[in-house]
């Protein structure tokens, strides 16, 4: 549905490339019909810049991108206009016009393209439904909360029947609950309607809860893509592995850590992550571990999680006894399908 | 006071009606879209020309910083040319809406400036054309501001208005001087002050009163 190649986007700078600022380069994406594919990064990582290359919003310096098939940095302007309607979006401050009512607000871009008044009744009402505003469809966007005004946002969005729908830090400005409620409006519109919604989030719980693939953006690059199980479970970039920590908490106390810096350590302890997923998840590893091995196991932090549907645990523990054992012990490990990372304190 | 002095106050205060109210409807007319273009052609905006935008900017500011009682008298000729004639209270219309159109044009784009550049961001992502920005975003987004902006044009007319005396424009001011400060008569001046107090104070409600009705945020 989306394909974007070898991107590039730099400020300023004139006719001097040495001044520009670069905020993106490289850019390879290729986001399927009908799937929520996530773009996460730090601010200031050009996650933005990239989402407003797709339509247009910032003319990319260099590069193509192609949405059903339209390569849209050759279209002129009217074309481009004709074009955008068919890619909706939503945006982190929401943007509706405060002069206009939730109603007539969701009729703006029906208005824009032409559609008549009785067109447009019969359009947006079932849009305000879809959203759970048709109660409200006579009050200003001020009398709004800030989950309303991302509904009206999202069904203003949907006016045009688009068939892709850019997300901006949609859910950033909303407290945790709302958020949930407009990431499952989001997840059931992409179900209904089959479209393919672009998220872009400094939130990995977003990531987590919404999207089915994901990009990571550093500086202006895309370091690391896949699924949103396989990004989770086996980030490769050190900036991945950061954004996951918030929210797969793996941080360990520091007064642990402390202790842990000392002495057994030396005295042949080992400290392991486990990390396992599918059916391993259930299996009774730290018992099988201790009878058939004769290691003493001392589980320092765990947890289990769901990732699109997919059960995904990691345990952090403390493994003692013999060498030998221990080396067979973690072959036993990988054998179950278990990913086995040494970890180390300090 | 006499019934004679009263026709006289009556038909100053229906001079000074017809003076504020002839340029400041023409100010509106003319002053709204001069604002737009000042914003619109502006450097980051919807359609950006910047030279073009510099050089409005400069004359909206030479005419800006002349000294309305000098400007009366310097475009007496153009005043001639448009009102036929170059004195009374219809030649004085001349010089306060040129006064006033670009004051008008500052205030509007001030108003216009404000609005949300998400808001233009937004609709140019559903596929808007630039008139439809400006129509269906940025008036309507303004439009409190804008009606401000014109209750301070209206109120400075009103004082402009009593310079008019100068090219025989009559008016509630002229009054005040030809008769309160140059025939002595302190209870003429009191009262143009009492009156011309009273005229402002309700031309700002009506204006604060409609820009509120019409706030939505």
């Amino acid at each position: 549905m989306i394909v974007i190649e070898n991107l590039a986007k730099h400020y300023g700078g004139g006719g001097a490339v040495g001044n520009a600022v670069e905020a993106l380069a490289g850019i390879d994406l290729r986001v399927e019909a009908g799937e929520i594919f996530g773009i996460i990064g730090r601010s200031g990582a050009g996650k933005s810049t990239l989402v407003r290359c797709i339509n247009l919003l910032e003319r990319p310096s260099a590069g193509s991108v192609r949405v059903a098939g339209r390569e849209l940095t050759a279209l002129g302007d009217a074309e481009l206009r004709a074009a955008r309607r068919d890619i909706g979006m939503i945006f982190q401050h929401f943007n509706l016009l405060s002069s206009r009512t939730v109603f007539d607000n969701v009729a703006l871009p029906l208005e824009l393209a032409g559609v008549d008044e009785a067109e447009i009744e019969a359009r947006v009402a079932p849009l305000l439904d879809l959203v759970g505003l048709a109660e409200q469809r006579a009050r200003y966007p001020a009398q709004l909360s800030g989950g309303q005004k991302q509904r009206v946002g999202i069904a203003r969005a949907l006016a045009n029947r688009p068939r892709v729908l850019l997300c901006d830090e949609a859910t950033s400005a909303l407290d945790p609950e709302t958020t949930r409620s407009i990431l499952s409006l989001l997840r059931d519109i992409n179900r209904r309607l089959g479209l393919t919604v672009i998220v872009v989030t400094h939130e990995m719980q977003v990531i987590k809860d919404l999207c089915d693939r994901v990009a990571v953006l550093d500086r202006g690059r895309v370091v690391e893509q896949g699924s949103v199980f396989e990004v989770f479970t086996d980030p490769r970039h050190e900036t991945t592995r950061a954004l996951i920590r918030d929210v797969v908490g793996q941080e360990l106390p520091a007064g642990l850590l402390e202790r842990l810096a000392q002495p057994h350590l030396s005295t042949g302890g080992r400290l392991l992550r486990l990390v396992f997923t599918g059916a391993a998840a259930d299996a009774p590893l730290i018992s099988v571990l201790t009878r058939r091995f004769g290691l003493d196991l001392n589980i320092l932090h765990g947890q289990i999680d769901e990732i699109q549907g997919r059960p995904f645990g990691s345990l952090l523990v403390l493994m003692e006894g013999v060498a030998e054992r221990r080396d067979e012990a973690m072959a036993w490990l990988v054998e179950q399908s278990i990913r086995v990372e040494a970890v180390h304190v300090g | 006071m006499s019934a004679e002095l009263l026709t006289l106050f009556w038909d100053s205060f229906v001079e000074t009606l017809i003076m504020v109210g002839a340029a400041g409807g023409l100010a509106t007319v003319l002053g709204i879209p001069l604002g737009l273009i000042l914003t619109v052609t502006g450097p980051g905006h919807i359609l950006p020309r910047p030279v073009f935008n510099r050089s409005l900017g400069l004359l909206v500011n030479a005419l800006r910083s002349t000294p309305f009682i000098i400007l009366m008298v310097a475009i007496i000729p153009l005043t001639r040319l448009l009102a036929g004639t170059s004195i009374g209270t219809g030649a004085a219309i001349v010089p306060l809406t040129l006064a006033a159109i670009p004051f008008v044009g500052r205030l509007v784009e001030a108003s216009l400036r404000e609005v949300d550049a998400g808001l233009i961001e937004a609709v140019e992502a559903m596929g808007a054309t630039p008139l439809q920005i400006v129509r269906k975003v940025l008036i309507p987004e303004a439009l409190p501001g804008i009606v401000n902006g014109l209750t301070i044009m209206l109120v400075s007319l009103i004082g402009y208005s009593a310079m008019a005396g100068a090219v025989g424009g009559g008016g509630l001011g002229d009054l005040g001087i030809r008769y309160g400060y140059q025939r002595f008569m302190p209870d003429v001046m009191a009262m143009v002050v009492v009156v011309l107090i009273v005229f402002v104070q309700i031309v700002q409600s009506l204006g604060d009163h409609l820009s509120r009705a019409l706030d939505h945020r």
